[in-house]
């Protein structure tokens, strides 16, 4: 058992992977020798090689299509997206051709890739380096999502990101970088598609993801004050989505609120109202109540940031007016 | 004098390219007809640069072509059938259907794909060599494109990495003069659009004509040979055109009357025929090329036709490689 910050997990996570396997690579923008802007890969080419950890050119589209073709021809490659935003640049390569190829051949291709990426705001850097796009991917057929809250979920979830047959985004939160956890020693490895109840409850059942887990533990531990009993689910992974976990706990609660980071519209958490309301809409005791970011862009400036990002004190507004 | 030996190389690019010309000219007919579906890029007139690299290709090396890739997927080798059936969407079709005209694909032959958006197979050609350089497996990818392509990013993301890297890449561009409905050269500020770009790139700059297939050939066999001994990628611009329009929906009205009459009378297939009788090749030989080809043509239409559409149950199938493709439980 060693404490870890999120930060240094990501390098763990990846080493556990490269060392089990030749075949998994690893490239990106100042990735290798710089140890990656956010410091999230440091020591991975000292100690995996040059010819396995590579620094790219700013080229994107050439990132996500090298690591397609390179999946297409035996290796297990990860890509690193500096940020997310820059998906922006090479949606063609992420929504057109990694995640249609495998079926539109009839299953010919196989794309065993990831594409990690720094995603999330709370960091003040402005509405092109702050977005909340896990949506965006969850939107895409042929894309599997995860986006891991704590240190032990990073190298879990990685590891299942590489060793999965299927193309898969993980999105790291920069927000979580510096926050840290005891992860036991030894390898790690979780299951893509299986939530975690963080703390159990009785009265609400509270969804979140990434950065916003810690805001819905918060507010979860206010409320447990006022005498009400929050069981706070951490999704993990958007596809596949353990909408098992997400109906039991529901259907036993009675309420739903759901914590987004992304915008208003189409975020994961109308999914997942949806399917509550089809589901089980005779087991509510009241409004499914959605959280989110508004419907902008998100701002710099740190009171305007702060204001747009799901807060714990919104969260427990939310919680109160599901009652 | 007839009866001369000839190379079976040079017999085997007359054979591919008439077979690709029968071929294409059997979709369009179908098309016509309204068996073939959707929309359809004829390959009609670019057989030549399809036959060269087809024929200096390893059996392993890698094909990565575009929306108008039918010649380059057939000639690596698919079976006819399976590529018509694929483009009159029926369970014969080399991806079940799922794919259509514009996906064409057959991995088990080296046809990693047809790409139907601009620019995107550069950098998945890039990296399906890469991975060839990193696994030592002496295969290289031959990445084909339109002129049109020199003009996205894509194709400078890729080039370029693939020179950083020295990959054992083969960017072909045909540059069959039209981007779509409009001159290349409208919106290009070089007269090569490919070749002028390769400096950029600390690559020389390759121009060969397209149109004819010996020549095609010739620069195949240096440009992957180069590749596979490690020295890098190379930018070919093949010269050639094509016969019709850039896709179903385009009469090609905007070519002048002169300049399409002047290149049919350049058809990569004619003239290769009168240069192989020139040197003395038996025209009987070619007949019987030209007849196994109608044949082929006839055997795989009949296929096409006798084939039910796809399954519904594949509606949702191959998504994911457990075979599904389930996103909750």
């Amino acid at each position: 058992m060693a404490e870890l910050t999120y930060r240094v997990a990501i390098a763990r996570g990846i080493a556990q992977e490269m060392e089990r396997d030749p075949s998994v690579v690893f490239i990106g923008e100042d990735v290798a020798a710089a140890g990656g802007v956010f410091k999230t890969t440091e020591g991975l080419q000292a100690r995996f090689g040059p010819d396995r950890v590579r620094d790219t050119p700013i080229s994107e589209q050439a990132i996500t299509g090298a690591i397609m073709g390179a999946a297409m021809n035996g290796l297990r490659p990860i890509g690193e997206l500096m940020f997310s935003d820059f998906l922006g640049v090479c949606w063609d390569i992420v929504a057109n051709q990694i995640a249609k190829t495998r079926y539109m051949t009839g299953g010919q291709v196989a794309l065993p890739l990831v594409i990690r990426t720094a995603n999330g705001g709370g960091t003040r850097f402005g509405g092109q380096h702050s977005q909340s796009l896990e949506n965006w991917a969850m939107a895409v057929p042929g894309l599997k999502v995860v986006a891991p809250s704590t240190p032990r979920d990073v190298v879990g979830l990685i590891a299942a990101a590489v060793r999965d047959p299927d193309p898969v985004i993980v999105f790291e939160h920069k927000k979580l970088f510096a926050t840290k956890q005891d992860v036991p020693d030894g390898e790690i490895v979780d299951t893509l598609g299986v939530a975690a109840v963080r703390t159990n409850g009785s009265d609400v059942t509270i969804a979140a993801l990434a950065a916003m887990v810690p805001v819905a533990l918060e507010a979860a531990t206010r409320l447990a004050g006022s005498g009400i009993s929050c069981e706070v689910i951490d999704l993990r992974s958007l596809v596949p989505l353990d909408t098992r976990t997400l109906l039991e706990s529901v259907a036993r609660t009675g309420r739903l609120v759901t914590v987004e980071e992304n915008p208003r519209l189409c975020g994961w958490g109308a999914e997942i109202a949806s399917i509550v309301a089809e589901e089980i809409l005779w087991d509510l005791d009241g409004p499914v109540i959605r959280v989110t970011t508004p419907h902008c862009p998100l701002p710099a400036a740190a009171e305007l940031e702060d204001l747009a990002i799901p807060s714990p004190e919104r969260v427990v507004e939310a919680v109160l007016r599901s009652q | 004098m007839t009866g001369s030996p000839v190379d079976p190389i040079r017999l085997g690019l007359y054979r591919d390219m008439v077979r690709a010309r029968y071929f294409e000219q059997r979709v369009y007919d179908l098309f016509m007809e309204g068996i073939v579906k959707g929309t359809t890029h004829l390959g009609l007139g670019q057989e030549a640069v399809a036959a060269g690299y087809a024929a200096a290709m390893r059996s392993d090396d890698m094909t990565f072509c575009t929306y108008r890739g039918h010649n380059h997927t057939l000639l690596r080798g698919a079976p006819m059938g399976a590529l018509i059936g694929e483009m009159a969407g029926r369970s014969i079709g080399i991806c079940g259907g799922k794919g259509g005209s514009m996906h064409l694909t057959d991995v088990t032959k080296g046809a990693m794909g047809s790409y139907a958006i601009v620019g995107a197979h550069l950098p998945i050609a890039a990296g399906a060599a890469w991975a060839a350089q990193l696994r030592g497996t002496g295969q290289v990818s031959v990445c084909f494109f339109g002129d049109g392509t020199t003009n996205i990013g894509a194709f400078h993301e890729a080039v370029n990495l693939a020179a950083v890297w020295r990959l054992p890449v083969v960017f072909v561009c045909e540059n069959n003069i039209y981007m779509e409905y409009t001159p290349i050269s409208a919106v290009t500020p070089v007269q090569h659009p490919a070749a002028d770009r390769a400096a950029a790139y600390g690559l020389e700059p390759l121009i060969v004509d397209g149109n004819d297939a010996d020549a095609v050939y010739a620069m195949a066999v240096d440009t992957i040979e180069r590749a596979r001994r490690g020295d890098g990628p190379s930018l070919v611009e093949a010269k050639t055109y094509r016969h019709k329009g850039h896709s179903r929906a385009d009469p090609g009205k905007y070519r002048p009357q002169e300049e399409v009459d002047a290149w049919l009378a350049y058809d990569p297939i004619p003239i290769y025929r009168a240069r192989l009788t020139g040197e003395g090749v038996d025209p009987t030989a070619l007949d019987s090329i030209e007849a196994a080809a109608a044949t082929e043509v006839e055997d795989a239409t009949q296929q096409v036709r006798n084939s039910p559409p796809p399954d519904p149950a594949t509606l949702t199938t191959d998504m994911w490689v457990d075979g599904g493709s389930a996103w909750r439980n």
